[in-house]
């Protein structure tokens, strides 16, 4: 079973192709075929997955060549996919979680009449995901890339008679376009540099090349790793993103597809390994991210551009890692899965309180909501306690590993990672407060309900892997499986023991969560969102400013040089040109002029000719 | 001879269908006879395709008789990797052309038959340039395809088509008098060094001095460059493209505009190769200015037909970019983005040609949220919009990174500026689309109702070979490395090597691929 890791991506892939071309008739049960084929690919994920577990660790890397994709001159790609560890885990974790997502979306989608359409883009992002996390050559990989921003643009815009998501839609694919400029740039120096773009030979390779050139790779893989996953300074569309369908923004905004950035880092690890400028590189803009995200998240009054804020920064956490090289890889993978399961879990979370608030998003209008929808209180309760981490819940093992590799880097770094999770605690019992708990705020004409069972299902189970997801790490597991693909980590000696530590960051944690707690319970919560604050919460709310940003160095200059090229090309270049046809014009009209028929005219200028030579001979003759 | 069958047989069905009495009022006859010509045409280019064996590489199929021996003009044809590839993309887009122009509302209907047939004779003049072998063939044949786009432009197009179509013609005339000058120097420098001839094998031979090298091949590259407009001479295109028809547009750009950059491998490079290698850091400059400058042009334009025209632009800066950087990767490219730019920018002038006829504007704000009344129409559109900005998966994708690869390996600036193009499209595709299709209803776009079956047939083969040759380029790539190869060792370049070759035996390391 396993050379199938083709099957993985064609089950998808071809259920999307049929709903996508067959015709109305198929809206009553293309929801269901859609679902199916999600639910096969993972089945069948799972069972190549159990038969990897039965082999040796150095024999776990399954590449198959289905065929040539490219060869010219010297240019030559196989349509190649490697079924190994670290693709592995994530064949699991985009079917599974994706699975569970197409069945929630069947409830949330359900009065939709475009839902097949829906199911047929979910389907295409599930086989392009795959295709990204299964490539064994960074052009097939790029085929995936670009194949998830398809169905992220597609789906962002699903809404597309609203103007906001179809402008949401583009921006999230002009901007991951300045990331792809690094992934082709990165490819081409490849092929140049190594003769290969295949990512067994290419991290074979990069011991061997010249730091110019694996610092060089690195930044510009870091580059398309910022766009794909909304990191600094490539972030500004994650947060517009959630104009997309709520199933859309757990799945591909949160648990999945904004990761294949750390997934690129990690699966380039060689390259990241020889250059030490890449890996700090990767390091400050985790960080950056980290600390950016979570402010957003803390000023954010719409709950899905919060819990946005919260991916940004919590991919910042996996980029920490990934930059921290050997000694991180693993722990950057261990959080993407549970970040995984937690996220699409309070996400999917957040659906259902809209679903049951007329797609109301803004959190003012909320409040207790606890009795309402129970179900989605406990299991968002669950994601809460483990995005915070609070132990045992899945997030407390895997940041906890991040913060301790952080600060065996470099005290400060660490000490940004642990203000990160204080910040964490804080803007999540905040959203917990505003929403579930505090006084209901709810519009007149609102009538919460709890969601039906096909979309609370899902949300159960969520919530039981978001509990249990630590068990991963019992004795180093994912550490250990990982290890022949990202290398073996170093243990750095900590200056306090590691139990101290975590009972610092626990107690952080506990700190972030009391000044919610003291802050948002003090008084009651309005229900408009207040003008008078601070600075730090206006800069958050306007997204610290990312947008004005780009809109003065980018957009505007921009505009104004395409206004002015446009002007150019009219009057400048075609001026020139139909300006010479009009002086050619004119010149014809003055030659006509002496053409008078006038016989004694011609023989003046005859004489005036003749006497015009001789006039010269002389000249010539006498000089 | 099959060769000669293939051109003239679509110049035939041009000859009949203008002597066919003129139908009273739907012209379906003249329309389905034209149709009947093109597929003829078609199923006879699948016939040169089977003869030809991509495996032994030159050309095949000849066939070479003494034409006017005063100066040594041979009728000489043959078929090539490269040709063939331009040949097939010619032979299938004209029965698509044909077909979606069915309806096309012409100035005055009683010209349909002519309408019709001076698209066929534009494709048995482009099939005859394409396999021409012999300089003085292809100078006339190249010259001549300016007669039917003149009528084509000028009788069929928009309110504004005869100043387009004189500027088309002039423009491209002066293009052809410096190949003519080029044409009559090779005659006297080939008149000197023995009998006179036109033939490509005889021309290859020629020895030149170092300045009359330059000069031919700036008369020949000066004639390209114009047809496959490289900045600064491409002005004519937005103003043509702007008032033909969309079938015509497809013509012009899709087919014709490619014996440009076809003459500048087949002509340019194999007869002035030192000339050429003189030459390319200007021109490497030139294609990447286009690049960039056509693709902001893109974004800064307010009516469809111009857009497109100016992603042409930016289109034919990769592929000139590709020829001139002499590496045989970025050459099959250039070759491999003929077709896919061809296949590309058909379905888009033909699609926006379907919405421009039933809104009667091509102003782009003169559409909005069109995709709620016609999905399928919307669909057809966003797949040849992403096709144009290269999304991999579709066929423009394989030719355009090929392209960039290739000339990454000899300059790093001209392959990283060029990069930018990939950002640069998706905001011309993406604003054209977000402007055109989404959103609420615009007022006045509600006529702009859902593809009809027989535009749906006419789009539906061009779609198909878009998304197929994104996975499956290989047919065509190896029709065309081999003859590629010959060129690139003809101008004495090599590839780059690798500098730290992989220590894996990867499948590139092997000899010849797989």
């Amino acid at each position: 079973m396993l050379d199938l890791q083709w099957l993985l991506i064609a089950i998808p892939l071809a259920s999307g192709a049929l709903l996508l071309v067959w015709g109305k008739e198929s809206d009553r049960f293309g929801h269901l075929i859609g679902t199916a084929a999600s639910a096969a690919s993972f089945v069948l994920g799972a069972i190549m997955f159990a038969e990897l577990l039965g082999e040796n660790a150095e024999e776990r890397s399954h590449a198959v060549s289905l065929f040539t994709w490219i060869d010219a001159g010297r240019f030559h790609v196989e349509m190649t996919f490697v079924f190994d560890q670290l693709s592995a885990l994530f064949v699991l974790l985009i079917t599974g979680v994706g699975t569970l997502i197409h069945v929630y979306s069947i409830g949330y989608m359900a009065h939709d009449e475009r839902r097949r359409r829906f199911f047929a883009f979910l389907n295409i992002f599930i086989a392009a995901m795959l295709t990204l996390v299964l490539a064994g050559d960074y052009l097939v990989l790029f085929l995936g890339w670009e194949g998830v921003g398809l169905a992220s643009y597609l789906l962002i815009g699903f809404w597309q008679h609203k103007p906001s998501a179809a402008a949401a839609a583009k921006k999230a694919f002009v901007v991951n376009r300045v990331g792809d400029l690094g992934m082709a740039l990165a490819i081409m120096l490849m092929f140049a540099q190594f003769g290969t773009s295949a990512i067994e030979a290419v991290n074979a390779a990069a011991p061997g090349a010249t730091d110019t050139v694996t610092t060089s790779l690195g930044l510009l893989l870091l580059l398309g790793a910022c766009g794909k996953s909304a990191q600094v300074p490539l972030q500004s569309w994650l947060l517009d993103a959630m104009e997309g369908p709520t199933p859309v923004s757990a799945l591909i905004h949160a648990a999945t597809m904004v990761t294949a950035g750390v997934y690129l880092v990690v699966r380039s690890n060689a390259i990241f390994d020889a250059s030490e400028v890449a890996r700090n590189a990767v390091i400050v803009v985790g960080l950056v991210t980290l600390l950016a995200g979570a402010w957003i998240g803390c000023a954010k009054d719409d709950i899905k551009k919060a819990l946005a804020g919260s991916t940004m920064s919590q991919i910042g956490y996996m980029m920490l890692a990934a930059g921290l090289g050997p000694a991180g890889y693993a722990f950057a993978i261990f959080h993407l899965i549970t970040h995984g399961f937690f996220k699409a879990n309070m996400f999917l979370g957040a659906g259902s309180v809209m679903h049951g608030m007329d797609d109301d998003v803004d959190m003012r209008h909320y409040g207790g909501l606890r009795s309402m929808m129970p179900v989605t209180f406990a299991t968002f309760g669950l994601g809460y306690l483990a995005i915070i981490g609070v132990p045992p819940f899945a997030g407390f093992w895997s940041k906890d590993k991040i913060i301790e590799a952080a600060f065996g880097q470099n005290f400060w770094v660490g000490l940004g990672a642990l203000l990160g999770a204080g910040v964490t605690a804080f803007y999540m019992t905040r959203l917990m407060i505003m929403t579930f708990l505090s006084e209901k705020r709810w519009r007149e004409e609102v009538h919460p309900h709890e969601s039906p069972r096909v979309m609370t299902w899902p949300l159960i189970a969520l919530a039981a892997l978001s509990a249990v997801g630590g068990i991963l790490l019992l004795g180093d597991w994912v550490s250990e499986w990982l290890e022949p693909v990202v290398g073996h980590a170093e243990h750095h000696e900590l200056a306090v023991p590691a139990i101290v530590l975590t009972l610092i960051i626990t107690l952080v944690v506990a700190v972030g969560v009391v000044a919610a707690v003291v802050f948002y319970r003090r008084e009651p919560i309005a229900a408009e969102t207040p003008s008078s604050v601070s600075i730090f919460a206006r800069a958050g709310r306007h997204e610290l400013y990312g947008n004005e940003l780009n809109e003065a160095v980018v957009v505007r200059p921009t505009r104004h040089l395409t206004r002015f090229l446009v002007w150019l090309d009219g009057k400048g270049i075609d001026g020139f040109v139909t300006g010479v046809a009009d002086r050619l014009g004119d010149t014809s009209q003055f030659l006509r002029k002496p053409q008078t028929g006038l016989v004694r005219s011609y023989a003046l200028t005859m004489f005036g000719g003749v006497a015009i030579i001789i006039l010269c001979l002389l000249a010539v003759t006498l000089a | 001879m099959i060769l000669t069958i293939l051109a003239a047989t679509p110049i035939a069905g041009a000859l009949i269908l203008a002597l066919l009495p003129r139908g009273r009022t739907d012209h379906l006859r003249a329309k389905v006879v034209a149709l009947g010509v093109a597929l003829i045409t078609l199923a006879l280019s699948l016939v040169v395709l089977a003869r030809y064996e991509p495996t032994s590489g030159g050309y095949q199929m000849t066939e070479e008789h003494s034409w006017i021996e005063a100066f040594g003009a041979h009728y000489s044809v043959g078929v090539n990797g490269i040709a063939i590839t331009l040949i097939l993309l010619t032979t299938i887009l004209v029965p698509i052309v044909i077909l979606a122009s069915f309806d096309d509302r012409l100035p005055d209907p009683r010209g349909t038959n002519a309408y019709f047939a001076w698209m066929l004779a534009v494709e048995g003049l482009a099939i005859g340039a394409f396999a021409a072998t012999d300089a003085f063939l292809f100078y006339i044949l190249f010259e001549a395809t300016l007669i039917p786009l003149y009528f084509l432009i000028g009788s069929f197009g928009g309110p504004n088509r005869s100043y387009a179509a004189v500027k088309f013609l002039i423009y491209n005339l002066v293009g052809g008098l410096l190949m003519l000058a080029a044409i009559v120097g090779l005659y006297v420098v080939s008149s000197r060094q023995g009998d006179a001839s036109f033939l490509l094998t005889d021309l290859q031979d020629l020895e030149f001095s170092q300045t009359t090298e330059r000069l031919l091949f700036l008369g020949f590259m000066a004639a390209f460059a114009i047809k496959a407009p490289l900045w600064p001479l491409h002005t004519w295109l937005p103003d043509a493209a702007g008032q033909a028809t969309p079938g015509t547009s497809v013509l012009m750009v899709s087919v014709v505009d490619k014996i440009g950059t076809f003459g500048m491998i087949t002509w340019c490079l194999n007869l002035f190769p030192e000339a050429a290698d003189w030459a390319s850091p200007v021109i490497i400059t030139l294609a990447v200015v286009s690049i960039v400058y056509g693709a902001l042009l893109a974004i800064g334009q307010d009516d469809i037909r111009r857009l497109i025209a100016f992603t042409s632009v930016s289109h034919f800066g990769f592929i000139i970019l590709g020829i001139f950087a002499f590496t045989t990767t970025s050459m099959a490219g250039s070759t491999l983005y003929m077709f896919n730019h061809g296949l590309s920018t058909a379905a888009l002038f033909l699609v926006t040609g379907v919405m421009i006829s039933r809104r009667g504007s091509a102003r782009i704000d003169d559409f909005g949220g069109v995709q709620k009344i016609a999905p399928i129409l919307s669909g057809v559109f966003l797949i040849a919009g992403l096709s144009s900005l290269s999304l991999p998966g579709l066929a423009p994708f394989v030719s355009e990174f090929l392209v960039l690869a290739g000339t990454f390996t000899v300059s790093i600036p001209a392959a990283a500026v060029a990069t930018l193009g990939i950002v640069l499209a998706a905001l011309y595709i993406l604003i054209m689309y977000q402007r055109t299709m989404t959103g609420p209803l615009a007022p006045g776009a509600e006529g702009v109702t859902e593809l009809r079956p027989r535009e749906i047939a006419a789009l539906t083969p061009a779609i198909m070979l878009i998304i197929g040759l994104g996975f499956f380029p290989q047919p065509v790539l190896n029709a065309i490395n081999p003859a590629v190869e010959t060129v690139v060792s003809h101008i004495g370049k090599t590839d780059p090597t690798p500098k730290t070759p992989t220590p894996i035996d990867a499948p590139a390391a092997e000899e010849g691929g797989h």
